[in-house]
This record gives C-alpha cells, sequence and structure tokens, in this order.
C-alpha cells in the first residue's frame, strides 16, 4: 500500500534527522573555527627559514595571532602562515587525531598538558600571554555594576561559562577565592557565547576575559574587579612533534615571544607571562 | 505484493547500499566507542538524568503546541486555493532550511529581552529569557514544520471527496474536520508527530543561541554532550547512546502504531 510506504519513508527519514541533530552538535561547535589564510608577495632571498607552516590557536588568539602571522609575512618573505582557530580542547581533540600543523597555541595549561608527552616537540611548549577575568556589562553600566558582589543581586541577570571550559574554571577559581556564591541564569560552553548574551541584552553582566571586551569593540564595557588576580590564565605555545617545517614553526613560536610580538598582544590586553 | 512493482535497475542498489552505510557506519562506531563497564554510571549522573528528563519535557511540550498550532495550518494549504498558500507555506517552512544558529538569533530578536515581543512580555513580568519556556520556544520553531509538511502531505494524497460526501450529507465543517479528515490522516499525523518529536530532542544550535544552558532548566540532552565532550568524551559518547536509543524508540513505537492504523 502506497501509505504505508510513504510512512516507512517518514520514518527512515525520522531517523536521518535525529542523526542530522547529533550531526549539528559537532557543526555548531566548529562554528567559531575560523581560517585565515595570509601569502607574503614576494619571495626573495631570506636567512631565516621559509615554507608554510599552519598554527592551531585558541579562539581568543584570533585577532592577534592574524596580525602577528601577516606582520612575520611581511618581515620574511618566501614564509605563508595559516591559521586555524577554535576552542583548544577541540584543537587538541584535533591534534590527537592526527590534524597536519606545526604549531599549536592554547588558551590554558590544561589544554596544552592533555597533548605534552604525546604530540609536542621536546623542549616545548613555553608560556607567552596570560589573561584575567573582567566583567563584561551593556555600554554606560545601566546595573551600576562596580564589583564581584554587585553580580550576586537578584536584579542582575548574570552568564558564566560553565566549569568544564578554560574560562568556567576561572571563574570557579574566583568563586572559591573570595567566598562569593555565583548564581549566574546561563552556564554558557564558551566565553564567546557569554559575550553573546550580554552584547545582545539577554543578560545583565557577563564573566569573560580582557581581552574579550577589548575585542567587542563598545559592544560591551568592562569592569575590573580585584579577585581576577586569584584566576590568571596562562596560554602556552609549542612546535608539534609531527611539525612538517619545524624551523618556521619554531621561528614564529619565537616571534610571538618576542618584543615584537608582545606588543601586539599587550594592545589586544594580555598580560605578559 | 511485489507482483505489481516494476523493476529497477540492476545497478541501483550499489549507491543504496553505499548510502545506507554511509548513515549507520559512524553510528556504530560511536557504539563501538563506548566504555561498557562505566557506562551504567555515566548516563545515571544526576547532571545526565536532568538533561534527559527536561529534553523528555520540553521535546513533548514542543511537539504538543507544534500540533495545536501546525495542524491547521497544514489544513489551510492543503485546502486553500488562494495564490498566496505558496508564498505563506515558504515562510512558514523556513525553519527547515535556516541553520538553527540563525533560528536562535530570529528568536532572540523577537522574544529576547530586548525583543519586539521579548520586551513587552518583559514589561509586564513574563520573562522568556533562560527559562525552560525558551527551550520549548526554540524546539518548537525549528520542529513545526517538519509537522505541517507532513500533515499537508497526507491531506493532499487522501483528496476531498470524503469531505465533501459527508457535506452532503448535513455534516457542519467543524464535524466533518473532527470525525472525517483527522482519522483519515492519522498516519499523516502520527510520522509528523514522531518527526517533530525526533528533531525537537535533537535541537541544539537553537536552544543555545537562545535559550542558554543551565543544569535543570535550560541544558537539555545534546546540550549536555557538547558540553561533556570538553571534558570526559566517554561521557558525551554515553550520553549520545542514550539519545540514539531514545530515538528509535519513538521511531519504532509510531512504526507499529501507523502500522495498526493503516491495516
Amino acid at each position: 500500500m502506497t501509505t504505508h510506504k510513504r510512512n516507512a519513508t517518514l520514518l527512515f527519514a525520522a531517523a536521518a534527522l535525529t542523526a542530522i541533530g547529533l550531526a549539528g552538535c559537532s557543526t555548531n561547535g566548529s562554528a567559531g573555527t575560523a581560517e585565515s589564510t595570509a601569502t607574503s608577495g614576494t619571495a626573495s632571498a631570506t636567512t631565516g627559514p621559509t615554507g608554510t607552516i599552519t598554527v592551531l590557536a585558541a579562539a581568543s588568539l584570533q585577532q592577534t595571532f592574524t596580525t602577528l602571522g601577516e606582520q612575520y609575512e611581511d618581515a620574511h618573505p618566501g614564509t605563508s602562515i595559516t591559521f586555524s582557530f577554535a576552542g583548544s580542547s577541540d584543537l587538541v581533540t584535533q591534534i590527537r587525531n592526527g590534524a597536519p600543523a606545526d604549531v599549536f597555541a592554547a588558551a590554558d595549561e590544561a589544554n596544552m598538558d592533555k597533548i605534552v608527552k604525546t604530540d609536542v616537540a621536546p623542549g616545548s611548549p613555553k608560556d607567552f600571554a596570560t589573561n584575567v577575568l573582567e566583567i563584561a556589562v551593556a555600554p554606560g553600566n545601566p546595573k551600576k555594576i562596580t564589583d564581584l558582589d554587585d553580580l550576586t543581586s537578584s536584579d542582575v541577570q548574570l552568564v558564566t561559562c560553565a566549569a568544564p571550559v578554560p574560562c568556567g574554571a576561572a571563574t570557579a577559581e574566583v568563586e572559591q577565592a573570595t567566598g562569593i556564591d555565583l548564581k549566574p541564569v546561563s552556564e554558557e560552553q564558551s566565553v564567546t557565547d557569554v559575550l553573546g548574551k550580554v552584547e545582545s541584552g539577554q543578560a545583565d553582566a557577563g564573566l569573560v576575559y580582557v581581552t574579550d571586551v577589548k575585542g567587542a569593540d563598545g559592544k560591551v564595557d568592562g569592569v575590573p574587579f580585584d579577585a581576577s588576580s586569584k584566576a590568571v590564565n596562562t596560554y602556552p605555545i609549542g612546535v608539534l612533534k609531527d611539525a612538517a617545517n619545524p624551523d618556521l614553526a619554531a621561528a614564529f613560536t619565537a616571534y610571538v615571544r618576542s618584543d615584537a610580538g608582545q606588543k601586539v598582544l599587550a594592545a589586544a590586553g594580555f598580560g605578559a607571562p | 505484493m511485489t507482483r505489481g512493482r516494476a523493476p529497477v535497475p540492476w545497478w541501483l542498489p550499489v549507491p543504496a547500499v553505499l548510502g545506507g552505510l554511509f548513515v549507520v557506519v559512524p553510528v556504530l562506531a560511536m557504539v563501538g566507542r563506548v566504555d561498557w563497564g562505566s557506562f551504567g554510571a555515566l548516563v545515571t549522573s544526576p547532571a545526565s538524568l536532568s538533561a534527559l528528563g527536561l529534553s523528555l519535557g520540553t521535546a513533548a511540550a514542543a511537539t504538543g503546541i507544534a500540533f495545536v498550532l501546525g495542524y491547521p495550518l497544514a489544513v489551510l494549504f492543503a485546502r486553500s486555493t488562494s495564490r498566496w498558500v505558496g508564498v505563506a507555506r515558504a515562510l512558514v517552512l523556513l525553519p527547515l532550511v535556516l541553520p538553527p544558529v540563525v533560528g536562535g538569533l530570529a528568536l532572540l530578536a523577537a522574544f529576547g529581552r530586548l525583543g519586539v515581543v521579548g520586551a513587552f512580555l518583559d514589561d509586564h513580568g513574563l520573562r522568556i529569557a533562560f527559562t525552560t519556556t525558551a527551550v520549548v520556544i526554540a524546539q518548537t520553531f525549528v520542529a513545526m514544520p517538519f509537522l505541517v509538511t507532513s500533515i499537508e502531505g497526507a491531506l493532499r494524497v487522501g483528496g476531498e471527496r470524503f469531505e465533501r460526501v459527508a457535506a452532503t450529507l448535513g455534516a457542519g465543517p467543524t464535524r466533518t474536520f473532527l470525525t472525517v479528515t483527522t482519522p483519515r490522516v492519522l498516519p499523516g499525523i502520527l510520522s509528523g508527530l514522531v518527526l517533530c518529536f525526533a528533531r525537537a530532542i535533537g535541537e541544539f544550535g537553537a536552544t543555545l543561541t537562545f535559550a542558554g544552558s543551565l543544569q535543570g532548566v535550560t541544558r537539555t540532552l545534546p546540550l549536555e554532550i557538547y558540553l561533556q565532550r570538553e571534558i570526559d568524551p566517554d561521557t558525551a559518547v554515553a550520553l549520545a547512546l542514550v539519545l540514539v536509543v531514545v530515538a528509535l524508540v519513538v521511531i519504532g513505537a509510531s512504526a507499529i502504531r501507523t502500522r495498526a492504523v493503516v491495516a
């Protein structure tokens, strides 16, 4: 019977849909991934290593590393640096599954530690920046939030990162250090989700990194708080064991840690390691 | 049964089997990764159970709302002769093709605290942001089109002969709708409900964008899976298997019901 057959088709479609729903998790998860390539125009004789490298870097480094890559390419003709930006733990998964890459820059030491023995070249990684939390509020700070205490007010809709992600771990450390028990209305999966909730006005305040507030270009205001120093995130960078171009990888890593590199990072709000 | 069927090209099974494997192999591979020793403990943790309960509850609510609003819509689409129906249908079915994240952004613009409807409700003390209601809204938004297309298809295949006969026999439109149309498209309704529920329980992007994520309030199973993946892939895989089983149970149960209705 045709009705019966059509229903069987629909049921199969239902099964497929569920699979799509599941796949949706990973698709949306990589929505934060972005790639950017910049190739230098002319290749001329240089003393340093040449060629191409791929750098896997934490999402919070997107603006600064793109700038650093362009600067390096301009100063060293014949080099090309490609970036892939995503959450640190996503990148760890990619590296474990054999993603071809030369350099890994993580947003916290915990993620670098996961692969330091298996996938990172000996002598690497090295710390290159630090980041601390700040309270992001709507422009003009309509709720008059001045310190961490104000976030416990029932009048304030607070959003934080969930404990398993790096910014959530930092939030938990701050809570522990101060004894303040925050009651967020939502625990987001990433710091960009927290920022988004504050930018869109859904939430009154969110705990994000100093660099996120700076990168938001005035769409949120930042309120620094003393206890942020209790949870300092350290960013390590390392050359990967399977790097196709270890010389250029080491050179770029050194550039990030050089005075010129540190200047770019400092301008974006990062602290020195 | 095979007697009346047209023959298929001899090569057809090759891509067909490949297509089937393409869907089945990844799911089986995931099942192969389940750590059965700790499976029980992983899926019965408070966070897992709360996410599962929330998912079942919100998906059921979303399916119910989608039925109440979507069934009448499907009837209008199937019966109306207006040339604007095509436009209306395209608009209503838009969530089928929109990325869920975009759906979430659209919902924010409407029901968010600063949205057109949301601001009005907020002024009257009704807050949707970060509540379970927001999850149900997100799921209904993305899942209702599946129900509408499914029922509309059944209505079109069924035609209007019986309704016309009922009318000539003196039955009013409401009585005809309830006692003639509805029983006749019941298989289509059931398929639509299943599709809708399956889509609602798998909803991720719009929920994450619009509703937020808090255990017991807005963190449904897909959101919990995504979060656990950050720290503990074992738990994520175990929970994913639970979601697959729930989907199979729903589809299987409705297959039995549908068959009974058709026969």
